[in-house]
């Protein structure tokens, strides 16, 4: 029995304050509070687990995700950063572990509505298109 | 030491009782029940306990259909709810949930300090000294079962014109009134759904639309019970249900205005109303937990926590009862656990007080071993029956383990990322799990040299995950291991 708040102010100036977004309206940022789910993380706690299914997509409010496969670290994201949307939209379980550390804070958008959300919001939709963009570039850039 | 006797504190006071564990009791209420000592509004569950089962009463598998009787681990004191109810409806009424848990607490023995009210927290050495209004207590460990009954109203202008759910009156002083509700929940939905014989209008306005259990295929959203206000609104019978932010709630007189903005664009709207309810959550009663260190999140302030139910920045701090939802597992496919309500966080106290035993008092009761040969059968049979696994999706499981000296050894009901995160010996956990398509089917995991794999096994019309294919299935996922 969660009954949601009618206003989300502090979720909401949270969301704003990122990039991904930026130039959204207030009203905007407000339907997109009601939407998510906060979660903190004990630190070392896994949010992404490699090779299981049924995950959703998560934006870094506080904290870092160290990224780590078969148990190697290759890196870690921060503030602002995001991850999990790969694995939703292929329908493909996570290639990596994401594992909490300096008390990772998130917003979770479960796996099954980030579709609607993505088309909902399609602002967002193409900022995340440019962030996947980038990966992409950094990733041939690497090869050649 | 423990806070609270609604259901989640005597579950939890059970189960240490039964371990043998040490402990106190303490309750602010005059008697056992909780939050069902009041609530819900409308004198009637949400949660179902079905008198007629394919399970006899009074044995474990039948606690599937029973989702409110306390779970004893002596078959004498199991199903006290169907006995207490009089087969009008299989929601029990508020007052049978009541003499349920007081019965349970009274035949089991449970004792509890009445009237006693914590009040603070301080650290003292390894443990804590509580502040209470019969004096201090010192504990090494704490569980709050506090509950998540405290009223909470968003920051609204003219929110404090405005009485909160918990405030509600009798149902007949709304008759003939023109009521608006802020919130589009459950607690929404049983507050309308008990107007419709006595309200001239009834509004219900929150910016997100309405979600429906059995349309997310979840508990998520409003439940069927409390559907009728939603038909009434798509048929035109004069329920109004929008998507609005409410900016203002002014009040002139006997009179509520209510400004708002519609979520679609369509501009903003006022509306006037006899009566204005906020249905816009509870929190925890957290008192000083905040100073002491223990973080929460979102908007409903819940603790975060372990697999195991301790709060993630002040160790030796637990929870249980409907706080447990701040240890949320996996939520694979977004579906949350049902530790919110009674069916759901029954297991976890039982988790917790084998924990507490082993962990602080070193009482650590033998766990049976299985022959290799019974393993599938057993492993079957408790997916298409164990009420842990069927209660708590994707967050509880039956867990094996390969022991070095002993065999195969039955290390119980555990917390699903507990297994799949921790390190230990090669074994497997098997969960039930549930997908947004409305499938239930059965979960593998096996660990084999700490990596965890996950099989995922095809459901059926009948769920009887019994047949051949999911023998042959199983079969091959324990191929490591087995
Ligand atoms: C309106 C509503 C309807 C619900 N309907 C259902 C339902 O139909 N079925 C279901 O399974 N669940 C339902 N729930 C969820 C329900 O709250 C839980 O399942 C259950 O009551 C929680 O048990 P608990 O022991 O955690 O907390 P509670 O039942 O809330 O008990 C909390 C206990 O802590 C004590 N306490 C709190 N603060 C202090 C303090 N400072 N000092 C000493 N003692 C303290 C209280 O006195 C009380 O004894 C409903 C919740 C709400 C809000």
């Amino acid at each position: 029995m969660c009954d949601m708040a009618t206003t989300r102010g502090e979720l909401g100036d949270k969301l704003s304050s990122l990039s991904l977004f930026a130039d959204l309206s207030a009203a905007e940022l407000e339907s997109i509070a009601h939407i998510v789910d906060e979660r903190r993380f004990a630190d070392g706690e896994r949010i992404l687990r490699q090779g299981l299914t049924g995950s959703g997509f998560y934006i870094i409010l506080a904290g870092e995700g160290i990224i780590r496969i078969d148990g190697k670290d290759y890196g870690k994201l921060g503030r602002g950063d995001f991850f999990g949307e790969i694995s939703v939209l292929l329908g493909d379980p996570p290639v990596a572990d994401i594992v909490a550390a300096q008390g990772l804070h998130c917003a979770i958008i479960p796996g099954p509505a980030l579709e609607p959300f993505m088309v909902g919001h399609p602002q967002v939709m193409f900022r995340m298109l440019k962030s996947e963009a980038r990966k992409l570039r950094m990733a041939t850039s690497w090869r050649t | 030491m423990v806070v609270g006797s609604g259901p989640g504190g005597l579950q939890l006071s059970y189960s240490l009782t039964h371990l043998r564990v040490p402990h106190a009791v303490i309750s602010a209420d005059p008697a056992p029940g909780g939050m069902f000592r009041r609530w819900p509004f409308f004198q009637r569950l949400l949660s179902w306990t079905k008198p007629f089962a394919p399970f006899e009463r009074g044995t474990r598998f039948y606690e599937r259909y029973d989702w409110n009787s306390l779970i004893p681990d002596d078959d004498r004191h199991r199903a006290i709810q169907p006995r207490l109810m009089d087969g009008t409806s299989y929601f029990p009424s508020r007052i049978e949930m009541e003499q349920n848990i007081a019965t349970f607490a009274r035949e089991t023995g449970i004792r509890v300090r009445y009237g006693c009210r914590w009040t603070g927290t301080t650290r003292d050495g390894e443990g804590f000294r509580l502040r209470t209004t019969a004096g201090d207590y010192r504990a090494r460990v704490v569980v709050f079962a506090f509950g998540l009954a405290e009223p909470w109203k968003p920051e609204i202008p003219g929110i404090e014109h405005v009485p909160h759910y918990a405030d509600t009156r009798a149902p007949e002083t709304y008759a003939g009134k023109r009521v608006f509700i802020i919130g589009k929940e459950v607690s929404a939905f049983e507050l309308a759904n008990g107007f419709l014989p006595w309200a001239r209008q009834i509004v219900l306005a929150s910016p997100r639309p309405t979600q429906l259990s059995v349309v997310t295929n979840s508990l998520v959203g409003v439940r069927a019970r409390y559907v009728q206000p939603f038909e009434d609104h798509i048929l035109g019978g004069g329920v109004v249900i929008m998507n609005a932010s409410i900016d203002e709630v002014s009040r002139s007189g006997e009179l509520f205005r209510v400004k708002t903005t519609r979520s679609d664009g369509g501009g903003s709207l006022m509306f006037e109303a006899d009566d204005v309810i906020a249905t816009t959550g509870f929190q925890p009663p957290l008192g000083d937990l905040p100073e002491l260190g223990v973080v929460s999140s979102g908007r409903e302030k819940i603790p975060s926590q372990t697999p195991l139910f301790e709060s993630i920045s002040v160790r030796h701090v637990y929870f249980a009862g409907t706080a447990t939802r701040g240890a949320a597992g996996l939520k694979k496919n977004g579906i949350p656990s049902s530790s919110g309500a009674v069916h759901g966080h029954r297991y976890n106290a039982r988790i917790l007080a084998r924990h507490i035993a082993r962990t602080y008092f070193g009482i650590d009761p033998a766990r049976p071993t299985l022959k290799r040969d019974d393993v599938l059968d057993y492993l079957l049979s408790e997916l298409s029956r164990a009420p842990e696994l069927w209660h708590q999706k994707s967050y509880l499981a039956r867990s094996l383990l390969m022991d070095a000296a002993r065999g195969i050894v039955d290390d119980g009901i555990v917390p699903l990322q507990l297994f799949v995160d921790g390190e230990g010996p090669d074994g497997v956990a098997v969960a039930v799990e549930a997908n947004p398509k409305a499938e239930i089917y059965p979960a593998v995991y096996v660990r084999k040299n700490n990596v965890v794999s996950e099989h995922l096994l095809p459901t059926n019309p009948l769920l009887d995950f019994e047949t051949a294919e999911h023998r042959a299935q199983l079969t091959a996922a324990l191929a490591p291991i087995l």
